[in-house]
């Protein structure tokens, strides 16, 4: 990869509260190539979410960045002022968010709400940015564009009000589109159309993408690499297909192997499916060595004293574990 | 529907439809029609999952199933007598009969109440004697796998996982034949939900316990369920046994549910769940019904189809060919 467009080094984010301070996020670590797809995958409260807010700098307290780098085309994120940052932010990053109806201004027409952002970073008239705001949204394919400006949020469904999120996402063109969970909250048969949608128009732009979340079955028919979060950490971080073929850190694992898969049972009855023993930890109790070192089949004294390094596993991969496969 | 004599459950054409009004000046009230002729049986012993996307109704019949939705016209019989109508048993009859456990634990527990309180309320209200409480919450919260003395706790002092079993709890605490789940893991961290799946299969195994599963993610469906309904708009448009659902699903829009599934395994092997060239048609003289999705109208009365067999207890909706 040559120069890589997003490139996240050590990132940290303690939780800082009443003069008690909490790790939440630690030593994370990813590169996003141009026109690459990346995915961030963890369970709730491991850490995904926050570290995409840091990077549009929309973080605030008790949340705070402690350490590390975000470059974006090798600008330091973290050392940008507000006013800089919101040069960028909608512009050349651009986020969508998972629940639209919140994310959306239920007092404005959602036409409006695409046009703002050409009057913002691009200086048109509201009068022009109301006629791009049309074709934006024929670009996400909504039927009747012309007439469905007018609408307000509540006046669409759950689908509909999530093509105008990635129409205003896109407005701009930006070099980078955050996805934090944009179909969790979707029907299937309505997520399978969005996911479509959304691959076809960074393809054709050349938008990278960085999507998160919980649903392996996402990333894998959204993205090319993945890295594997677990409690505030980065397990493994590698080509997806790898990932699901030979998973090399225990949570991965455990992971894949607890899911019930389509196609599994067969005629002769139901296997039992795997258990990860145990619960996620807590923030205000996370263990000192290797987070997931309770849980752990092949646990050992070094995880409990030790955090393990990233181990280089090729093909543009690592796993931070010291019993990995 | 079933060659069984008689089904431990049974749903005969249920509908439940809601009054709603037309504008906030208008006066004018409209039926939103959310159950249409919904007809099931439950055997004993069995998970009956019943899937489709959100608005299709099947919340509606699970509340209904548990006596806390009444059906607009149908019944449902339980042991071959109706626990609907006007010669339904009590509350407290319908409580030992059928129970639900909800999507997400920490909305359905009492957060100002200990666990212990919330297992011990049902048993009070049924007359069981107080000496005789504590025993019996002791055990219930050894058979979802907690330990007894963690009952002194609130529901926030446990994690989704355990609050989960405490929901599991709850609902077994009267010792019902049916159990409701609806969408029982879907609020649940994925390293979690393995568990509480394998604690709902042993429980059944142990109690004897009949399952109705309320659910959107096909991937548990196939492991939990016997047999699965696939509903669309407030009517069923296939039913069958797990594995002629989804070895051989026919309805249109049961390929488009499974089709729809982001599968990990199949995403990178580049192959699609159901193959859209190799789509079955229609028995000779019928068409699928409905055959398009998307715009339907849930104010009125869909047209006259029927659920014909194709298969052994494999039934799928048509209507006749013009």
């Amino acid at each position: 990869m040559s120069e890589a467009l997003l490139d996240v080094k050590d990132l940290r984010i303690d939780i800082v509260a009443g003069g008690t301070s909490h790790n939440a996020v630690e030593n994370v670590s990813f590169a996003i190539g141009r026109g690459e797809t990346f995915g961030l995958v963890g369970e709730s409260g491991c850490g995904k979410s926050i570290t995409a807010l840091a990077m549009i700098g929309l973080l605030k307290p008790p949340l705070i960045t402690s350490g590390g780098s975000i470059r974006f085309k090798g600008q330091n994120l973290l050392e940008l002022s507000a006013r800089e940052m919101r040069k960028l932010r909608g512009n050349r990053i651009a986020m969508i968010f998972q629940e639209p109806m919140t994310a959306l201004n239920p007092l404005s027409p959602v036409g409006r709400q695409i046009a703002e952002m050409f009057v913002l970073h691009q200086g048109a008239t509201w009068h022009e940015a109301e006629k791009k705001a049309v074709e934006a949204l024929a670009s996400v394919q909504v039927p009747a564009p012309d007439q469905r400006v007018k609408n307000y949020p509540h006046q669409m469904s759950g689908g509909m009000r999530q093509r105008v999120m990635i129409a205003i996402a896109l407005a701009c063109n930006p070099d980078l589109l955050i996805a934090d969970e944009p179909t969790t909250a979707l029907d299937v048969t309505v997520q399978a159309e969005i996911l479509k949608l959304m691959q076809e128009l960074c393809d054709a732009r050349g938008t990278a993408v960085l999507m998160i979340s919980h649903d392996l079955g996402v990333i894998a028919k959204m993205c090319r690499r993945v890295g594997i979060m677990y409690a505030g950490h980065m397990a493994e971080e590698r080509p997806v297909s790898d990932v699901f073929r030979t998973p090399a850190h225990p949570y991965t694992k455990g992971l894949l192997s607890s899911l019930p898969r389509l196609g599994s049972r067969g005629s002769h009855g139901r296997k039992r499916l795997q258990e990860i023993e145990g619960v996620v930890p807590s923030i205000a109790d996370f263990p000192a060595g290797c987070r997931f070192e309770p849980r752990c089949d092949r646990a050992s004294a070094i995880c409990v004293k030790q955090k393990p390094v990233e181990v280089d596993l090729g093909n543009d991969g690592f796993v931070r574990c010291f019993h990995h496969e | 529907m079933n060659d069984c004599p008689e089904p431990l459950l049974r749903v005969e054409d249920l509908s439940v439809h809601f009054p709603v009004q037309g504008g906030v000046f208008s006066r004018s009230r409209r039926l939103l029609r959310a159950v249409n002729n919904v007809s099931l049986s439950l055997n004993k012993g069995e998970c009956l999952s019943v899937v489709g996307e959100s608005g299709c109704g099947k919340s509606t019949l699970a509340l209904s199933i548990v006596g806390l939705q009444a059906p607009t016209s149908g019944a449902i019989y339980f042991e071959g007598k109706p626990i609907t109508g006007t010669v339904q048993p009590s509350r407290m009859g319908r409580a030992q009969m059928a129970q639900i456990v909800f999507q997400d634990p920490y909305a359905s527990l009492n957060p100002r109440q200990t666990v212990f309180t919330s297992l011990a309320a049902p048993l009070r209200l049924h007359g069981i004697e107080a000496g005789e409480v504590e025993g019996r919450v002791e055990e219930m919260m050894r058979l979802v796998g907690l330990k007894p003395d963690q009952a002194k706790r609130f529901p926030h002092e446990f994690s989704g996982g355990q609050r989960q079993r405490i929901g599991i709890a709850r609902a077994l605490v009267l010792n019902p034949r049916v159990v409701v789940l609806d969408e029982p893991v879907s609020a649940l961290d994925v390293s979690i939900r393995a568990q509480i799946i394998n604690l709902l299969l042993e429980l059944k195994e142990r109690l004897e316990l009949s399952y109705i599963m309320i659910s959107h993610d096909l991937s548990v469906v196939e492991h939990m369920s016997d047999r699965v309904a696939v509903m669309y708009f407030g009517q069923i448009v296939e039913t069958g046994p797990w594995n002629s659902i989804f070895d051989n699903p026919t309805h249109p829009y049961t390929r488009r549910l499974i089709g729809a599934i982001p599968d990990p395994f199949a995403e990178l092997a580049g192959t699609s769940l159901v193959d859209e060239a190799s789509a079955p048609p229609p028995p000779a003289g019928f068409d699928f019904y409905p055959k398009e999705f998307g715009k339907h109208d849930v104010y009125s009365l869909p047209p006259p189809s029927q659920l014909v067999a194709i298969d052994v207890d494999h039934h799928v909706r048509l209507v006749p060919a013009h």
